[in-house]
């Protein structure tokens, strides 16, 4: 019987009725008096050097208060970025400075390179057109292994070359793994892309920056997944603002996928701009703007390949992947294609040998970073389609091979760093087999090939790291950051509490789940429990929200304090009752002595605790407020087995998702209404990327794709109903509340599967493809089925994930 | 040049200019920012209300084009009393929004689809909210929520 309130409901959102009526607070939404409006001028080449920016008659506009560019901020520090990787030779990353206004180069199309602020954002605008820059255009490099090749033009002068870094993983394997190949009975290689997306949050970024100039602070509201990283980050390495006059509120963020994690040059503009003019500025990014200055995700260009021995045993993995960083180091891009990629390429398999090799390399494009599953979507994508060849090539069918490989013993110590602590991949597999009637795919397909389409299944396992993360390991593999979670539990003295996390919602619910967790722990009903998120000025020091990691991290730091509030409230019932704390019980609210019929009410200990009349005061203090951090000892390791469904038309190449089943392994779940929310929207993002989203540039480095005209949401008729299931759970073993994440996994395990299912439908008809890379627009489908070119026109052969003129339109 | 209208059932007015769009002038003229602002050009929904019974993306529309029009936005969707209208219900109940930044558009497009067809099927449903996009759902569930507020059965969420 399915319950109706606390761990495990499908409890109704409340913060669903304020977005329903109107009354959700956005960053937009936010107005702060006397504010000014700043528009951005932004390059519209991808690579020039700056002779010179005249902004007279700009700042002689009307409403133009003050015109910046690069040299107002001399001596101001720049944008940081927050993980140093280690490369092969154990030399660090090349990391060039990212300035607030670009200073001597443009680097990207979007680059910015001057501000108007003004009264109105329309004044702002009009004066932006009459600034007068003289950039004198250079050859960009926007092509990766171009990049990287000798004279090539340099995206930083200041740098040897193009090249962050050259990773190997794990390099002492690298030997053995080399000799596994000479030794192989059969060896499966694949050259492939993940194209490069944007996450498209639909609430664009929005930045209000308000100076006080009677005690010396600063406010930021901001559209971030994580405020007091913003906090850190830009107090302390770009303005010079002690955390103690700096607060960032980062409210109702309308999605952030990843996005709006990172520390943007427009928050510190506008937090050092309100300072310099005494007065609030607020920056509102167009679509347009967020296409070409929200940092992007994915890029990668690879070569994966698979040892099996004769019995069809893995026995070794070797990549070597081409990763994107675009002109500037976001906040987490080094680590996204490394220790968020590497770690997960043994995948839910055996695999003894594994090394993966990741050259990060700069171009005359947008900063690349995070996007929901980050790393973990292009490990799976190789994986998955490495293994799918294989069978294939092996004549075998697809499910047995994996089951084959599959790792059955738990923990497990894989060959790539991580420690899987539980799973069971062949229940998953089983529950997928359930829901998708793989015996009666043959009639399905027949039926289909009578209405003259071919019908294609495919499948795919995947494995994620999540409940990010560990501190003192993220910090030896270059981390410059904690990333624990924190809980402020504060009863008060009528008994409800407020709960202040340093977790951020922008979509997941937190507002009710977290709720549900504490009052299921005291047993008070979940409208007695606030849930405070988002203001740095009134939540404890925090890493927000991302990596699957809210309720794992987040939600086992309100578990802490919250033990520690009812481990305080016994000793306080015990004094009422005259008992031994050790014998008191908390049930539904209520304190009990064991074996006796005392009774105190929560509400009772919660009065007393602040009304300390009858109060074992030499004890304990008064009050009822603990706050607690937790710090994981292990990533959590959800995984799952998905399966896809489509229909190919022959005719033109386009792709139709007929069904679509995903079975997860989450661990517990703590809302089930919620979880199944957020594996529809990453499947979503997954079949997106499979079939329609492509971030494009063209070899000048123009972005092609910079409106929803031209880069391809998924909308409601290109998804079919999804069935979800997550019954399989093998429980975390290392947190609290036995949770793993849900976050990020539809993103992560989808593409594969889309893939696998065309491949199979175009085999089905004969058509000899092995692969096609992504999105599988209709050209590169009919291109692939006409052996007009196998890979679909993408750019394997080059270094870059999507060609000229291959954008897909609705 | 000030502009008026008849705003959720109240006149309302505020100044524009000839370039102010309608979500400009109920998000910043009228204070109304249930309206939101996803894109620019016309692609995603989120700005979507109702002028004299018609469904209209705001960002479309010159707030002076609007003088004496009948407007209807998100913040007049509710009940009289408050509580959530049969729609925005069942978005509740059908776990219809996530971040919530695309409902506002989702809620007018889906009353305006029920005036005219009140018992879409689910392929209705999915070619009438072409014109919305939601980043989060996948719309899964807010095609469900539209199928539920149009009183047809659907399967109940999760563990229901
Ligand atoms: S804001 Fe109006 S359609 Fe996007
Ligand atoms: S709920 Fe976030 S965009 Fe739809």
């Amino acid at each position: 019987m399915p319950k109706d309130t606390g761990i495990g409901a499908s409890s109704k959102r409340r913060e669903d009725v304020r977005f329903l009526t109107g009354k959700g607070r956005y960053t937009d939404d936010i107005n702060v008096a006397g504010q000014a409006h700043v528009v951005f001028l932004r390059s519209d080449m991808a690579h020039g050097r700056i002779n010179s920016i005249d902004t007279a008659d700009a700042a002689a506009m009307p409403g133009v208060i003050r015109v910046f560019t690069g040299a107002d901020f001399e001596g101001v520090g720049t944008i940081p970025c927050g993980w140093q990787v280690t490369d092969r030779h154990g030399e660090p990353m090349q990391e060039p400075p990212h300035p607030i206004l670009a200073q001597g180069k443009v680097r990207h199309v979007g680059d910015p390179y001057a501000a108007v602020v003004a009264e109105t954002a329309a004044q702002a605008r009009d004066a932006a057109e009459a600034i007068v820059a003289d950039i004198e255009e250079l050859t960009p490099v926007i092509d990766m292994k171009a990049a990287l090749a000798d004279g090539a033009p340099k995206v930083h002068d200041d740098l040897k070359n193009n090249l962050c870094y050259d990773w190997g993983f794990v390099e002492e394997n690298k030997a053995a793994v080399d000799e596994a190949f000479q030794n192989a009975a059969h060896v499966t290689t694949l050259e492939l892309v993940n194209n490069r997306l944007v996450a498209n949050p639909m609430e664009p970024r929005v930045a209000v920056g308000d100076y006080a100039a009677h005690d010396d602070s600063s406010t930021l509201y901001t559209t971030s997944q994580n405020p007091h990283v913003i906090r850190l980050l830009m107090g302390a390495f770009v303005l010079g603002i002690p955390e103690h006059k700096l607060r960032v509120v980062a409210p109702d963020v309308g999605g952030g996928f990843g996005t709006k994690i990172f520390h943007y040059a427009e928050e510190a503009f506008c937090t050092f701009a309100a300072k310099a003019i005494q007065r609030p500025v607020k920056w509102t990014s167009t679509r347009g703007e967020a296409f070409m200055s929200d940092a992007h995700g994915r890029d990668h260009v690879s070569k994966i390949e698979l040892a099996l021995d004769a019995d069809h045993n893995f026995t070794a993995l070797r990549t070597e992947t081409y990763a994107n960083m675009g002109a500037y180091l976001s906040t987490f891009a080094p680590s996204i294609p490394t220790w968020l990629h590497g770690t997960l390429m043994a995948g839910n398999y055996k695999t003894p040998l594994v090394y993966v090799n990741v050259k990060a390399v700069f171009t005359n494009t947008v900063p690349v970073d995070a996007y929901r599953g980050a790393g973990r979507p292009e490990a799976t994508f190789q994986l998955e389609r490495v293994v799918d060849k294989a069978a294939r090539e092996l004549g075998v069918d697809p499910v047995e091979l994996r089951r084959k490989n599959f790792i059955t013993e738990f923990p497990y110590q894989t060959p790539v760093a991580v420690e899987y602590d539980t799973g069971d991949y062949n229940a998953t597999m089983d529950k997928l087999l359930e829901l998708i009637d793989r015996d009666g795919f043959e009639a399905r397909r027949k039926e289909s090939e009578a209405r003259g389409k071919l019908r294609g299944l495919g499948l795919n396992c995947y494995i994620e790291a999540c409940g990010i993360a560990p501190s003192q390991l993220v910090g030896q593999l270059g981390a410059r950051a904690g990333l624990y979670e924190s809980a402020t539990v504060r009863v008060n003295a009528t008994g409800g509490l407020v709960v202040m996390t340093g977790s951020h919602s922008h979509g997941q619910g937190h507002e009710t789940s977290f709720a549900q967790v504490v009052s299921d722990m005291i047993g008070i009903p979940e409208d007695q429990v606030e849930i405070v998120h988002g203001d740095t000025a009134n939540t404890p020091m925090g890493m927000g929200t991302y990596g699957s990691r809210s309720l794992a991290v987040g939600g086992s730091a309100i578990v802490k304090a919250t033990d520690k509030i009812i481990a305080k409230a016994k000793k306080i019932a015990a004094h009422l009752m005259e008992a031994s704390p050790d014998d008191v019980e908390l049930k539904d609210g209520a304190f009990t002595v064991a074996g006796t019929d005392k009774s105190v009410a929560w509400g009772d200990v919660t009065l007393a605790a602040y009304v300390p009349h009858n109060y074992p005061l030499e004890d304990i203090e008064p009050g009822l407020e603990e706050t607690a951090f937790y710090d994981p000892n292990n990533f959590t390791y959800p995984s799952g087995a998905y399966a896809c469904e489509v229909e190919v038309d022959p005719e033109t190449g386009k792709v139709d998702v007929i069904s679509f089943a995903a079975a997860d392994d989450f661990g517990n779940v703590v809302n089930p209404m919620i979880v199944e929310g957020q594996v529809h929207g990453g499947v979503a993002q997954g079949i997106g990327q499979a079939l329609l989203e492509n971030c494009a540039y063209d070899e000048n480095g123009q972005l092609l794709s910079a409106s929803y005209m031209d880069y391809a949401m998924p909308r409601a008729h290109d998804v079919p109903m999804i069935k979800v299931d997550h019954s399989c759970q093998t429980p975390c073993t290392h947190n609290p509340l036995g949770v793993k994440g849900c976050g990020e996994a539809g993103a992560i395990g989808s593409p594969p599967s889309v893939v696998n299912a065309v491949i199979d439908a175009l085999q089905s008809a004969g058509h000899d493809v092995t692969h096609i890379d992504m999105p599988l627009t209709p050209p590169r489908v009919w291109a692939a089925m006409n052996g007009a070119n196998a890979t679909g026109g993408g750019g394997t052969a080059h270094g870059r994930s999507v060609g000229a003129g291959d954008t897909a339109t609705h | 040049m000030k502009v008026t209208m008849t705003v959720n059932g109240k006149e309302r007015s505020a100044e524009t200019e000839g370039r102010t769009l309608l979500s400009e002038y109920l998000r910043e003229g009228l204070r109304l920012t249930g309206t939101h602002v996803g894109c620019d050009t016309s692609q995603c929904g989120a700005c979507l209300v109702h002028v004299d019974g018609q469904p209209a993306k705001a960002c479309t529309v010159l707030a002076q084009d609007c003088e004496g029009a009948e407007v209807t936005t998100i913040e007049g969707m509710a009940n009289a009393d408050g509580s959530l209208s049969r729609i925005q219900q069942a978005f509740q109940d059908h776990h219809g929004l996530q971040c919530g930044f695309c409902t506002p558009g989702m809620v007018m497009a889906a009353a305006a689809l029920l005036k005219d067809n009140p018992q879409p099927t689910e392929a209705d449903v999915r070619h009438y909210l072409e014109g919305n996009i939601c980043r989060c759902t996948g719309y899964h569930n807010i095609v469900k929520s539209v199928l539920a507020a149009s009183g047809q059965s659907v399967e109940p969420v999760a563990a229901e």
